[in-house]
Formats: structure tokens, sequence, C-alpha cells
């Protein structure tokens, strides 16, 4: 392999240059690990067990879901205030749907049920948030307006659709997207693991190669390589210790029983990757994907930085604006399968405050509301902080006002640590 | 100078009015290539608002374009480009927050046959066009605010050139620019127009207006005052022509 010039100069690099690391990313990564290590301490090392960090994961996903898609609405100069209400009518379309529509057509856990339920509930989404970017790009109503609008009506026609009543028992297919009741083991999970790793890899020296073949300058081979490790090392690491609780015995000895058989004596399982942790991986696999290799990607970002440079260079921000909402709305139904799955019943007050969350969570993560920044795992990790000082705190025993009050500075001090961090950078504010 | 065949660009009788106020009243210009015609006229005179017209930016209420002989629609900027219309604005169009190669590209980026945006091929692409209109420019990773006004400007050229820009509209290219800097803009522009491209150029400054026009069209309270043939007149005639509004006499326009 050749090594490529270095390009300004041969002036010598530090290991943070080296490696070409975003040191946003890196000082998230720190606050989190302080943060996970104070309570591991202070709960006598309850916290970092795997059944918390399973339970972490789990109650994570609906938030940092919708967390991925706020931040093309934040990053384009808008705001969606609609998200918890909009989760919460997809909720009961979906609760409606696998609870007494269905099963009357086809019987309780006919195949058809999951399937027919979730395509209802994503058009529900999808169907809102064309309206919300529709009223936004083309009728140019300010987006806090609509989403604010939308927030007191979405969950109010939620309430119609059920009569206020919580909707249940849902479907047994229905409640694999869970968390608890799906997961995939652990042999499926090490198999994943290796194959996310296999990729992570794949993709870091693909990327390397299109530098190379252009006579870009490239990061140093063993730099490369570290940064490989790590992403191998996170992924192998995050499996072993979901892949390490245990199925409670008592669970194990019920689904035997149902089975018609008998449990052998000492007979261990695990449980293993959550299928919503999985779909929270690809779905912030695909969004990386669209903000950084799709023209759409492209076109949110540069509405962002410059709404009338991207309107002369022929970008149609109407469309693109409805696009995004779509997107959004699309987001939300998918957060609703997995809360309402995860709670096991639909209910009224399903993502109440869960617009605050997303929005704090994309902006923890670095989305500027000014537009035209913001990383999708900047987002996750946002929500990942978030759930963490929540559940952290519940640990603790912190009183439920105070939980909040502490949540919201955390909000605050992160946007100034930004702004702060920013200034230092040079970057604009 | 005379000119032969069909112009590149005419503007025949438009008109354009904002609640009630007419911007820009019965204008005819028109551009052949090869030259670059100045507009020019106080702020507020309308010279803006008719070139947006022909970029796609505004929609005009009547009149008519005919790019090569052929009569145009133009409604969107897209529209615009469709007819190899590649417009420089005053404020600098660029996404600060976006690399050179995104800017240039923007709105056109080359694709991987799966469809995802090729960046390495549109940053080599940006660094061969960049190293002939502006040898100097190193700033390939950097999101463009992070640019100087007369880099930012060469970028916003460079758009222009690679998309093999046949009528190109410059709004006050080197407002922003430092002496050395619009030396350099100035230089691109002979070069373009060497190319055979033709250039309506927005200018406030006279001198710029001399040295790099080969007609100027004068504009005043959303008229034509009239176009002239800039080795005819002198800076006067032309500052006349601004603020008074008066046609220099015994001149062919």
């Amino acid at each position: 392999m050749n090594t490529p010039t270095p390009q300004d100069g041969g002036q010598k690099r530090t290991l943070l240059q080296s490696l070409e690391l975003d040191t946003r990313l890196l000082g998230m990564i720190g606050a989190f690990v302080v943060i996970c290590l104070v309570f591991n301490v202070i709960t006598d090392g309850r916290f970092l067990t795997p059944r918390n960090i399973f339970n972490l994961s789990i109650q994570t996903v609906s938030v940092a879901i919708m967390a991925t898609g706020m931040v093309f609405v934040i990053v384009t100069r808008h705001i969606d205030l609609s998200v918890g209400a909009v989760l919460a009518i997809c909720s009961s379309v979906m609760g409606v749907m696998q609870v007494q529509l269905l099963p009357q057509l086809f019987g309780i856990g006919h195949p058809l049920v999951m399937p027919l339920t979730v395509l209802a509930g994503l058009l529900t989404g999808a169907a809102i948030g064309a309206l919300n970017g529709w009223l936004v790009g083309y009728q140019r109503i300010p987006a806090f307006i609509v989403t604010l609008g939308g927030l007191l009506i979405w969950r109010n026609v939620g309430w119609y659709l059920t009569d206020g009543q919580t909707v249940g028992p849902l479907d047994q297919t229905f409640m694999l997207f869970g968390g608890v009741e799906g997961t995939v083991g652990s042999a499926l999970s090490w198999g994943l693991a290796i194959v996310f790793s296999v990729l992570a890899v794949f993709g870091l020296w693909r990327a390397r190669q299109a530098k190379i073949h252009h006579e870009f300058p490239v990061k140093p081979l063993w730099a490369e390589g570290a940064l490989m490790a790590t992403s191998v090392a996170a992924i192998l690491g995050f499996v072993a210790i979901l892949n390490s609780y245990a199925i409670p015995v008592g669970r194990l000895k019920r689904e035997f029983e149902s089975r018609g058989e008998v449990m052998p004596e000492g007979y261990v399982d695990y449980f293993g990757l959550p299928i919503s942790v999985l779909m929270l991986v690809v779905i912030v696999v695909v969004m990386t994907l669209v903000a950084r290799k799709t023209r759409l990607g492209r076109y949110i970002f540069a509405a962002g930085g410059n709404p009338d440079a991207a309107e002369l260079s022929g970008i149609n921000t109407r469309m693109l604006t409805v696009k995004i909402f779509t997107l959004m709305g699309v987001l939300c139904a998918i957060s609703a399968m997995v809360a309402q799955a995860r709670l096991a019943n639909h209910t009224n007050d399903i993502g109440s405050l869960d617009e605050l969350r997303v929005i704090a969570a994309a902006v923890i993560g670095g989305t500027a509301l000014a537009g035209g920044i913001g990383t999708i795992y900047g987002a996750v990790l946002g929500a990942v902080i978030m759930q963490s000082l929540q559940s952290g705190m519940a640990m603790v025993g912190v009183d439920a006002p105070f939980q909040n009050i502490v949540v919201g500075g955390v909000l605050v001090l992160a946007v100034w640590i930004d702004i702060q961090y920013r200034k230092r950078t040079g970057e604009k504010v | 100078m005379s000119h032969r065949g069909t112009p590149l660009v005419e503007m025949r009788d438009i008109s354009i009015a904002f609640g009630g106020i007419k911007a820009v009243d019965h204008v005819t210009i028109d551009l052949y290539p090869g030259e670059v015609v100045g507009l020019l006229g106080h702020n507020g005179a309308g010279k803006s608002t008719l070139i947006k017209c022909l970029s796609g930016a505004y929609q005009m209420d009547s009149g008519a374009i005919y790019i090569n002989g052929e009569k145009a629609e133009i409604r969107n900027p897209r529209d615009a480009r469709a007819y190899n219309i590649e417009t420089i604005y005053q404020t600098l169009a660029l996404a600060d927050n976006l690399d050179a190669a995104s800017n240039l590209f923007l709105g056109r980026e080359l694709v991987t046959p799966f469809g995802f945006v090729d960046d390495a091929q549109m940053e080599a692409e940006t660094r061969k066009i960049m190293g002939r209109l502006n040898p100097n420019f190193r700033k390939f990773k950097e999101p463009v605010k992070a640019l100087s006004g007369g880099q930012r400007q060469s970028v916003a050229i460079a758009r222009a050139v690679y998309f093999n820009a046949k009528i190109l509209i410059m709004d006050e290219p080197t407002a922003a620019l430092g002496p050395h800097e619009t030396q350099m803009v100035a230089e691109l522009i002979e070069e373009l127009k060497a190319q055979g491209l033709g250039i309506f150029l927005i200018e406030h400054d006279i001198h710029n207006v001399m040295r790099l026009c080969d007609r100027a069209s004068v504009m005043k309270n959303g008229q034509l005052v009239g176009t002239v043939n800039v080795k005819d007149v002198t800076d006067e005639d032309i500052l006349g022509m601004i603020i008074l509004g008066k046609k220099p006499e015994g001149v062919a326009c």
C-alpha cells in the first residue's frame, strides 16, 4: 500500500488529528462514560449490570428513533413539536387495528394481523407528516405553529378513536417489537455482532481505498487500524453484555411448559439483542447514509445552511420540507410500534412529553437550532445520555421533580458547552 | 460594435411589478456571445429584478425571453439551468456549512451506480477545476464559511464554468472583494469572454464597467435609459445616464 505524502507541509500531527475523530463526539462519549461510572459507584455496581444495560437500551429506542428524524427537521431550521402526539395517534390506530378490527376479520393471532397493523401505523404517520410538511413548505406556516397545533390535535384524535380507553392485549407477534418479549437469543446475537463488525471494518477500508484512488491524503495505517479495532470492540462488547443477561428461570419454565416440555435441570438461556435495538441500529445506519451519501441528505444540509442558496441552486426546497416531515412521521410510527409493544398496551398518554425528549436528544447531540449542523449518531447518543440520567436518578431514588430539574439543567448546559466549543474552534455560533 | 446573427439572450419588453410599484417597466436588453454587457443604475433601479427574471428567481408579469432566437420559458432556477444560464449572486449563494465540492455540485451531484453521492469523485473534479481557476486554493475539506471572499467567489465562478454555462449573470461579483481578488475575478471574466460566453454584469463601480464591459445598459426607476457601446462614451456620459437618466448625444446604441 502506498503511503501518500502529507499535504500541508511537514507539521507533526497530534494523536487526535491522526485519528481524524470528531472531538465533539469524543466529548459526548466522555460525558456518557462519566455519567455511567458515577451512577455505578452510587448504586454499588447496580447501574452497569447486563440487566440494567438491557433495560436502558430498550427504554431509549423509542426516543432515539424519533431523534434521528428530528435532526433533519432541525437542520432545515424547522421544529416538530407534534412527535409525541403523532406517536400517540399511530399507536391508537395500530391498537384498534390489531385488537378490534383485524381479529374480527381474521381471528386472533392470525399471521396477517401484525403486518397490516404496522402498515396502517406507518401510513398514518406518513400522512400526518406529509400534511405537516405541506403546511410548512407550501403554505408557509411556521413549523412551530403547525406542529404546536398538531400537538393538541393528534393525541386527542387518537383519544376519540379509542374512546379514551386503554387498548390491549396486543397481538403476540406485534409484541416482539417491545424488547423483553422480542430478543433474538445469544447465538444469533453473536452472529449479527460479527456481521456488523465485518461491515464496519469493510466500510472504513472502502472509504480509505476511495481516498487513495483519488490520491487524497489518508490517515496513517495505525490510526485506521485503531479505529477499526475500537468499532469492533464496541460492537462485540455491547453484544457480550446483552448476551450475559440471563432469562429468569421462571420465565424459561413457562416457555417450556407452553411447548409441552419439561425444562432440563440447570438450563440457562440469555436474552441477547432485542429486536427493537436492532431496528434502531438499522434506522441509524440508513439515516446516516441518507444524511451523508444521498442527494436528499445533501439538500437537507444545504437548505439548512443557506435556504436561498439551496433554492437558487435549483433545489425544490418546498418538496424537500414535505419529504423531511413525512420521514419524521414514519419514524414516529415506528417509535409507536416499539413504545406500544414495550408497554404491552395502547394508552392515552403514550409518548407524552416525548416531543421535548426528542428535541432535547437532538440538541444535546449537537444539532444546532440555527440549522445546517447535526449528526444522527449525536442525536442517538443524546437520547442515550438523557435516558441514562433519568433511569440512573430513578435507581438512586432521586425525587421525580428533581429528576426533571437535572435533565433540564443538563440540556441548557450541553448547549452552552457546544457554543463555547464552537467559539473556540472558530465556527460561527 | 456590430452584431451579426441572433443574440444569445434577448429580453423583450419585460415588465414586473410588486404591489403596484413597477420595478421593471417595459425593458428590452440583449446579449451576444463573447460579450460583457454591464447593467447599471442606482439601488432600486430595477437591474437586479430584471436579471432575476432571467435566472428564474422571479417571474415576469409580461414580456418574453429569447435564447438563441427561440422563446424560452423560465419559471424557476432549474429551468434557467437547463438553458445553461448560471448566476453568481452578490450575496454569494453558497451553503456555508458545506465544503467547496458540495457547493460546486449542489443540485447536480455526481452519483455512484448505486445512487449515492460520489464525494471522492466530486472532490477530484473540484481540485481539477480550481487548479485551473485559482491554483492557490487549498481548503477543499473545510466548510466554505472558512474561506475568504475571493475564495468563495472563485467557488461560485467554478460552479458556472464547470457546468458549461453559456450565459453568465454576475451580480456585483467584486463587491465583497479586496483589490487583489478583484483583479483575479477581472481576469476570469476576460477568460470566460474569450471562451465565447455571454456575461451580464451588474456593477456599481464605474471603473470596472469601463474596464470589463463591451456595452452598458443603464436603468433608472425601472425603465431603460439606454444601451451604449462603452468604447464610444466616457465615464461621465455613463454617470449622467445613471444619475440624470439622460442619454449622451450622438451615440449610436
